[in-house]
C-alpha cells in the first residue's frame, strides 16, 4: 500500500468497526437476543478485516514516484561537510 | 498500517476493545428493567417432626411453591437461581436460614411455575428449638447475566409455624 492507502485503510477500519458495533447492539437490543448481537458483530469484524487488511489495488492508487536507479547514479549524494567539529573543551 | 500483520493486529485489538465496551453497555442496559416478581408458598403437610439421634430437631414438610419471576429476565439474563429458605430465630442465633429447595430457571418461559414438592434439603436445627417455632419462608433469587454483575433479591413470606410436639 502507499502512504495514502495506509491512512485510508486505517480510517475505513475504525469507522466500519464502530458502525458494526452500533448496528449489532441495536439489533441485539431490539430482538432481545444477545446471541444475535454477537453474531452480527463477528460478521462485521470479518467483513472489515476482508476490506482493510489485504493489500487491495485501490489502496495503491497514489503511489510515490521513486527515482529511477539509472537517474540516481547521475546525481551523486551530497557529501556531509566535514567541518572542524573540534569544540573548545579547554577549561 | 505498514504490513498485513500490522493492520490485522490493529483491527483485532480495536475490535476487542469495542467488544468490551459493548458488554459494559449491555450490562448497564439491565438497569432499565424494573422487575415485578411474585411468589407464594403453602405448606400442605408436615410429614414428620422428630429429634434425631445426634440430638437435633428435624422436620420434613411438603409444600406448594408457585412464582412468577418472568419480569426478572432481560436479553442479558443467562439464568436465574432460586431457593426457598426457612428463617427463624433461636436463643443461640438471631437468624437461622435453612435452605429447603432450589432450582435453576434457564429461560423466561420457565419462570412462571407451580411445583408440589417435599423439601429437597433437610430442615435440621442446631439444637432442639423447632417445637412450636414460628418461621418465615423466603424466596431468594440470584439473577445471573450473560455479561456483567450478578444481582440478588428476595420475597419474605411470614406466618408459618411448626407443631408444638414431635410427630
Amino acid at each position: 500500500m502507499d502512504w495514502q492507502g495506509q491512512k485510508l485503510a486505517e480510517q475505513i477500519m475504525q469507522v466500519l468497526l464502530l458502525v458494526f458495533a452500533v448496528v449489532s447492539f441495536v439489533a441485539g437490543y431490539v430482538l432481545g437476543s444477545f446471541q444475535m448481537m454477537m453474531l452480527v458483530y463477528a460478521g462485521g469484524v470479518t467483513l472489515t478485516a476482508l476490506i482493510t487488511v489485504p493489500n487491495w489495488p485501490f489502496f495503491n492508487r497514489r503511489p510515490l514516484n521513486w527515482l529511477d536507479p539509472s537517474e540516481a547514479e547521475k546525481h551523486p549524494k551530497p557529501q556531509v561537510a566535514v567541518s572542524s567539529k573540534k569544540k573548545g573543551t579547554k577549561k | 498500517m505498514h504490513s498485513f500483520g500490522y493492520r490485522l493486529n490493529g483491527l483485532l485489538t480495536f475490535a476487542l476493545t469495542i467488544l468490551a465496551l459493548m458488554c459494559v453497555i449491555t450490562s448497564l442496559s439491565d438497569n432499565f428493567n424494573t422487575p415485578s416478581p411474585s411468589a407464594d408458598i403453602k405448606i400442605t403437610n408436615i410429614n414428620w417432626f422428630q429429634k434425631q439421634p445426634q440430638g437435633h430437631d428435624e422436620v420434613s414438610l411438603t409444600m406448594n411453591v408457585s412464582a412468577d419471576l418472568q419480569s426478572l429476565f432481560t436479553w442479558n439474563t443467562k439464568q436465574v437461581f432460586i431457593f426457598v429458605a426457612a428463617e427463624y430465630e433461636t436463643p443461640k442465633n438471631s437468624l437461622n436460614q435453612v435452605s429447603l429447595w432450589d432450582a435453576i430457571i434457564p429461560a423466561k418461559e420457565h419462570a412462571k411455575f407451580w411445583i408440589h414438592t417435599s423439601n429437597k434439603y433437610r430442615f435440621v436445627d442446631q439444637g432442639n428449638n423447632l417445637r412450636g417455632k414460628k418461621f418465615n419462608l423466603t424466596m431468594h433469587w440470584h439473577v445471573m447475566p450473560k455479561t456483567g454483575k450478578m444481582s440478588a433479591d428476595k420475597i419474605v413470606l411470614t406466618g408459618y409455624s411448626l407443631p408444638e410436639e414431635y410427630r
